[in-house]
């Protein structure tokens, strides 16, 4: 197993994290969090992925769609964030109810 | 540039008038008015331009700042996406006519409407034109983002847990896509639609991929029993939003999965087809029945969608037969439908909502006389729902039910009928209760003539466009999108 392979494993189980993360917590800033940690997970991936040869240059393709990622991940982590607020000023929890209301 | 010759590339102006739109109407929110129409005239306008371009010369294609394929990023319009623009067009149209008369006074919630719509039209003709898929997954995140902040500006506490339940799934499932791209591009190193369609073939790292992405896009597209956060969202979201919601936004996702399946992932076995298909059956049921049970108008259309999303799944397994062209038409014809249709009806609910100043509908049968014009559009919609002729969702069952006949899968046909059976249950409920009640009671709110007759004319339009059924089939077929995927289908 080379380098390359660890981070994309890393990667991987990052995601599964996150993925679990997201489903058990209730909290909604635990879930942006673990949504952010799905996030990395696949940028991981992603990053490992233009791995070619030892003695070559790195793809650089991958890496601008981190980039493209990166910029999508913080907006909609910013817009989340302020959607939480928003929630917890209006029902005055930090999570979602149960069941839908109705 | 801009000059109207065969040549002219359509496909960046789709997208450009929109985007300038958006731009323009977030920095002088003050001449939002004067400026939207315009706008919308000009999406529309480059819409027809470029539907004439595809339906007249073929397939459109355009490499972006003149780099080719693999590197560089193509716009590609053929008969599939001329369709889906052409739908966006004729329901963004009537919505933007809708919205300049519905926000006429609260002002801070217009403010944000004009450029997230905007946004929100931009981000659907830019998906519709992609043949790129991270370019696909952008213009997916924009959508989202965008149709989620749009739930939120209602500012209600049901609105803002819709919104946020939709955006938690909503990242969920880009991500997931994202991952699946990624696969691919390691497997395959490219991203290009068309260089992946050439070049998939099963593997361990192709099916992966293609899990991941479907597994994404169900999702978002809210298949049974993965609907959970569609009602809520759709029904709390100010009046011109739930119609774009419903109308456009979940039919972007089940596009994309439909353009990967047929041009992006490997031979298809027969077992994922029957499974889509099998939860599309159980999303016409589940979805009819919940309709039924509602008490509120709002909901019960927005639960009208999730049995209607059913329909469009039936083709996976419908297509796995000498007929897929069938099948796979049958589909499209039906998001046209749905989309002017429940359009139609999220904004007839929506006039009633604010002219008898609740929409519950065991109290709605004493507010139907200032609202008459918008009474009917909801009955001439439900036509269409329920899929009666002329409507094109006539066509759409008719070349369902051909598909499922020819193709020697009968047993498909009793959730397209039975479907039916619920819708005609579900639509009459409604309309009953103008018929129920006679106590005259006026309403609070005037509704402007305008609001109720683009409610009229969609529904309308959702009925009258069923004659045009062969020209958009003959548009369909252009580039032939659809016939593509009969040569791996099994017999």
């Amino acid at each position: 197993m080379n380098a390359a392979m660890l981070y994309a494993l890393t990667g991987a189980g990052l995601f599964a994290l996150g993925l679990y993360a997201l489903a058990v917590q209730a909290h909604l800033l635990r879930k942006i969090i673990a949504f952010n940690v799905m996030g990395s997970g696949a940028f991981l991936v992603l990053g490992a992925l233009a791995h070619r040869a030892p003695d070559q240059v790195a793809d650089p393709v991958p890496h601008a769609m981190v980039i493209t990622g990166i910029v999508v991940a913080v907006s909609a982590t910013a817009f989340a964030l302020v959607l939480m607020l928003r929630v917890q000023s209006e029902t005055g929890q930090p999570h979602l109810p149960e069941q839908p209301s109705d | 540039m801009g000059t109207l010759s065969p040549d002219s590339p359509w496909t960046i102006w789709v997208i450009f008038s929109p985007l300038a739109g958006a731009v323009f109407t977030f920095l002088w929110p003050r001449r939002a008015r004067l400026a939207v129409p315009l706008v919308a005239l000009g999406t529309v306008g480059s819409v027809a331009c470029l539907v004439w371009q595809v339906a007249e010369l073929g397939v459109q294609s355009h490499a972006l700042g003149g780099w080719a394929a693999p590197l560089g990023i193509n716009l590609y319009a053929d008969g599939l996406s001329a369709m889906m623009l052409l739908t966006t067009a004729l329901v963004g149209a009537a919505v933007t006519f809708y919205a300049t008369e519905y926000f006429r006074r609260a002002s801070e919630t217009a403010r944000y409407f004009w450029p997230l719509w905007l946004c929100l039209w931009t981000a659907l003709n830019a998906l519709f034109l992609s043949w790129d898929i991270f370019n696909l997954y952008v213009a997916f995140e924009l959508l989202g983002l965008a149709a989620i902040a749009l739930v939120a500006l209602a500012g209600s506490a049901d609105a803002l847990t819709g919104a946020m339940r939709y955006l938690l799934v909503s990242l969920l499932g880009s991500l997931t896509y994202l991952l699946g791209v990624a696969l691919f591009y390691s497997t395959y190193g490219t991203l290009d639609i068309g260089l992946l369609g050439d070049l998939t073939a099963p593997s361990a790292a192709s099916w992966a991929a293609t899990g991941l992405m479907v597994a994404g896009l169900l999702l978002k597209t809210a298949l049974f029993p993965l609907h959970f956060w569609l009602p809520p969202a759709h029904a709390a979201a100010p009046t011109p939003v739930s119609a774009i919601l419903s109308a456009l936004v979940v039919k972007a996702s089940f596009y994309l999965l439909l353009r990967l399946w047929l041009e992006v992932f490997p031979v298809t076995a027969a077992g994922l087809g029957h499974l889509l298909g099998l939860l599309g059956a159980l999303a016409i049921v589940w979805g009819s029945l919940q309709a039924l049970r509602q008490t509120r108008l709002k909901l019960l259309v927005a639960y009208s969608t999730v049995a209607q999303l059913g329909y469009l799944f039936l083709a996976f397994p419908l297509a796995l037969s000498p007929v897929a062209a069938t099948a796979w038409s049958a589909s499209v014809f039906f998001i046209l439908s749905h989309a002017l249709a429940k359009a139609a009806m999220f904004l007839a609910a929506g006039n009633i909502l604010r002219f008898a100043g609740h929409d519950r509908i065991a109290e709605l049968g004493r507010a139907p006389y200032g609202v008459s014009l918008s009474w009917a559009a909801f009955g001439v919609a439900g036509i269409s729902i329920i899929g009666l002729p002329p409507s094109v969702g006539f066509a759409a069952k008719w070349l369902q039910l051909e598909a499922a006949l020819a193709g020697g899968q009968w047993w498909w046909t009793l959730p397209i009928v039975g479907g039916g059976l619920l819708a005609t249950a579900y639509v009459f409920k409604i309309i009953s209760c103008v018929f129920s009640q006679n106590g005259r009671t006026s309403g609070t709110n005037g509704i402007s003539w305008r609001m109720e007759w683009t409610a009229f004319g969609l529904s309308l339009a959702a009925l009258g466009i069923g004659f045009a059924a062969p020209q958009l089939l003959a548009l369909l077929n252009s580039g032939t999108p659809l016939a593509l995927h009969e040569v791996g289908s099994a017999p």
